[in-house]
């Protein structure tokens, strides 16, 4: 049926499904994208986005349902052909390939014959135009995390797409980065390009969708003009229920405290060609207080977390916490200080994905649960005890299982961070140093990570968050300070750092 | 001086061959630790089909052609059926030293007619050069002119730029709509075929004779001659001349006499291999060529 046809719209799905064996990831979903137009895709994690903009670019076939394109009925067998009807796709983990160069990256993604040269020249024309800098012969490797973006950019603009789908673009971008990206979104849109934004950021979506449209359990719930909905209610509709509010701690109410953990010059080579290096790293955390690290990916967070976690030695007074030289300690022993840790990748990193819950709080506690010291306890798996201590993890933190006592891998991201920050808890901690709580948590679970940091801090615990996710860090740290190329920036307090400042800090202008 | 140079030459040339077959599997980011195995099977099969058809040339054909036919197996059991490599490639050359032994066991004692040379005119004329790179047979010509095509290609043709990718990022290489299969068992094939050829040149050029097992542990060098060159072709022929040389010392301490130990300069070549990997391990860790998904499998859309 293309006779009530609108000529304003490019592209328009029609009750599109999508079922993954017994999963039905897309519901019937109906969108119509106009031409120019910045289109937000709002959900949550597993609320079907990934799936849709996968149908769209031909990744993956819809079992059901219609796409049309200029009013014309098209199947999308490819992402070549996605690519022929003018479809480009930016995806939020990058498909670049980090050892070749910016010209190959884009050669072998266009589909017209062309030299590398000639390449090069045009890359050169385009980036100008667009204003989006880059170097052709350079290799991705080498490249910023915001500049491998625009890489993915110039691909597909170098196409002449009419819908750009972008895929949770600014998950990886300092704030000034940002704002560059939302100018050349709109000229591109003035130019009559449309563009389709998957995000959760609510407050992004505010500022540059002119239409947003919600999606929740693989239905779409809503879809209305940007300006008549608030970011309360597109949050509601997105999660299905109210978001609790989190209250702040009272500011200063640390400041006669003791301090925690001090930590003096610390410096640590690089690991690998990939790694950065701890520069002369100070900073000193109080008891009650939540220090904020902010940064982009990839400037020392990792290298950072290992170092204060003890997976890196380095001198004993680099770590001083109460009045103890630890900086040449084990894990093990700063653990049994009351120091916990949460490190950023939850699979395999903080959890054994393979085993169960009971087996991975066993690996956690299996010291406290052979104090006595007896031979058998000690070499014979006391599974009462961690069983009993992974039951009252689940609990207290709400963590759904799909079973009871499950493999690590079968929880969803959000499930799995509250079972692993509340084990941290159960430990009782003095310090807690966590890295990246909620990246890639849906916001529901987020915010409960959240409160349960708060309430931690309130008990007089002292907390150092490393996150990438600005909001986050304003939400509830007191201090916040930026990591940028191994290097740390004084601490400031939260009221009295803007996010341009941290910007400037993060080294982007 | 002038024969010991040719000598290296020629006896590098197997090394080179099969090395720079690895190389482009590599690249694809298939580990193909069969090279040995593949290299026998090209030098039983160049051998009798000399003695059958009395053409070198036809050897050569033979030779690539069963270089692919058992590549094509590996192919099969580690792209598709995504058994483990390192495990697969060592089977398979398990697999071809007994079977090429079988095969083989007719051609005991048979003396094949050698690739004959060719003179390139005025060129094989210059003094000294001309005799060492001008008047050789066409394998050798064509060793030196692979090094060239898979250099060129891999930087200037977008089917090596994409066997690259695949290599690099198999997951984006699929994303942006190629076969990462269908690649990586073109460029196992292409690895097949030189290690057959490779395996071709030792009875057709050095050695005429079958003897079971007779490319004595030179595809095991050109794979770690591929580290050597961290996947550069043009290291690799600096690598292989070495090699070359160093096996060729055994001959000439041999021939003046030298009060070594036959055993020790036997031994010197993979000695040399082993000390080359150690060296180049300790550089590997902080600068890493090698291809980000060599040995990994590809799963497809999960």
């Amino acid at each position: 049926m293309t006779n009530n046809f609108d000529a304003t719209t490019f592209i328009e799905v029609k009750n599109l499904s999508k079922t993954f064996d017994q999963f039905l990831a897309n519901d019937s979903i109906s969108i119509d994208i106009k031409k120019g137009e910045i289109h937000a895709l709002l959900g949550e994690n597993g609320a079907g986005k990934s799936t849709l903009v996968k149908c769209l670019y031909g990744v993956v076939k819809p079992t059901d349902g219609q796409i049309l394109i200029n009013g014309k009925h098209v199947t999308i067998n490819s992402p070549r052909e996605a690519r022929s009807y003018g479809i480009g796709m930016v995806f939020q983990h990058f498909s670049l390939f980090p050892a070749l160069t910016v010209s190959e990256n884009i050669l072998i993604s266009l589909d017209e014959k062309i030299t590398k040269k000639h390449l090069e020249d045009k890359i050169s024309i385009t980036a100008k135009q667009w204003g989006l800098p880059i170097e052709p012969t350079k290799k991705v490797l080498d490249l910023s995390v915001g500049e491998q973006q625009r890489v993915e950019i110039i691909r597909c603009l170098l196409q002449n797409p009419k819908l750009l789908i972008m895929d949770e673009p600014t998950s990886v971008l300092s704030p000034q980065e940002i704002n560059q990206l939302f100018k050349v979104l709109r000229k591109l849109a003035n130019s009559g390009c449309s563009i389709l934004y998957i995000s959760h950021k609510l407050n992004e979506i505010k500022q540059i969708a002119s239409k947003v449209t919600i999606l929740r359990s693989g239905k779409v719930i809503s879809s209305t003009s940007t300006s008549k909905i608030s970011t309360t209610s597109m949050a509601e509709k997105m999660i299905g229920k109210k978001v609790k509010k989190i209250t702040k701690i009272s500011k200063n109410s640390f400041l006669n405290s003791p301090p925690a953990i001090s930590i003096n010059n610390l410096n640590r080579k690089k690991l690998s060609q990939f790694g950065t290096e701890l520069k002369k790293i100070s900073f000193n955390v109080k008891y009650g207080e939540i220090l904020g690290i902010a940064g982009v990916a990839g400037n020392g967070q990792v290298e950072l977390m290992n170092a204060l976690s003890g997976e890196t030695l380095g001198d004993p007074d680099e770590i001083i916490f109460e009045d103890k030289k630890i900086g040449n300690t084990n894990i093990k022993f700063r653990r049994s200080l009351g120091l916990e840790f949460v490190p950023e990748e939850r699979n395999g990193h903080a959890t054994v994905p393979e085993i169960t819950l009971t087996e991975n709080t066993f690996l956690t506690f299996y010291n406290t649960y052979s104090k006595n010291n007896n031979f058998l306890d000690d070499i014979l798996l006391s599974s009462n005890m961690s069983s009993n201590d992974t039951i009252s993890i689940i609990n207290d933190n709400d963590v759904r299982c799909p079973y009871s006592n499950p493999l690590a891998d079968q929880l969803s991201g959000g499930n799995l961070q509250k079972f692993i920050v509340g084990r941290s808890l159960k430990a009782n901690p003095k310090v807690l140093i966590i890295s990246q709580p909620t990246w890639g948590v849906d916001i529901g679970a987020a915010s409960e990570i959240r409160s349960k940091l708060l309430l931690l801090a309130k008990a007089g615990k002292a907390i150092i968050l490393i996150s990438q996710d600005l909001d986050e860090i304003y939400e509830i740290s007191n201090n916040i300070c930026v990591i940028n190329n191994g290097s740390l920036s004084k601490p400031k307090i939260t009221s009295k750092i803007s996010a341009k400042d941290i910007g400037i800090l993060m080294g982007i202008n | 001086m002038e024969n010991l140079l040719i000598t290296i030459l020629l006896t590098s040339i197997p090394i080179l061959l099969a090395g720079l077959g690895e190389l482009v599997t590599e690249k694809s980011g298939v580990l193909n630790l069969g090279v040995e195995g593949m290299m026998l099977c090209g030098a039983v099969a160049a051998l009798g089909s000399v003695l059958i058809f009395g053409n070198p040339y036809i050897g050569i054909l033979f030779g690539a052609i069963a270089g692919i036919l058992i590549s094509t197996v590996f192919s099969f059991f580690t792209i598709t059926l995504m058994t483990n490599q390192v495990a697969t490639g060592l089977g398979l050359t398990i697999f071809a030293t007994a079977l090429t032994g079988l095969i083989g066991e007719p051609f005991v004692g048979k003396t094949a007619a050698s690739l004959p040379k060719l003179e390139i005119i005025f060129l094989s004329d210059i003094p000294y050069l001309g005799k060492i790179l001008f008047s050789n047979d066409i394998l050798v010509y064509f060793a030196i002119f692979l090094i060239f095509f898979i250099h060129f290609g891999f930087q200037n043709t977008k089917i090596g730029i994409i066997i690259r990718a695949v290599g690099d990022n198999h997951d984006s290489a699929h994303s942006i709509g190629y076969s990462v299969k269908l690649v990586r068992w073109i460029s196992t094939s292409f690895g097949g075929m030189c290690a057959g050829m490779g395996g071709a040149y030792i009875p057709l050029a050095l050695t005429p004779h079958w003897s079971e097992g007779m490319t004595a542990g030179k595809g095991w060098i050109a794979l770690a001659l591929v580290v050597f060159a961290s996947w550069m072709p043009i290291r690799l022929l600096i690598g292989a001349l070495i090699f070359g040389g160093i096996t060729i010392l055994q001959f000439v301490a041999q021939a003046r006499g030298w009060d070594v130990p036959s055993q020790f300069l036997n031994m010197l070549p993979y000695l040399a291999t082993i000390l080359a990997l150690a060296l180049i391990s300790f550089k590997l860790r902080h600068n890493n060529y090698a291809p980000a998904c060599l040995g990994k499998h590809f799963l497809g859309n999960k």
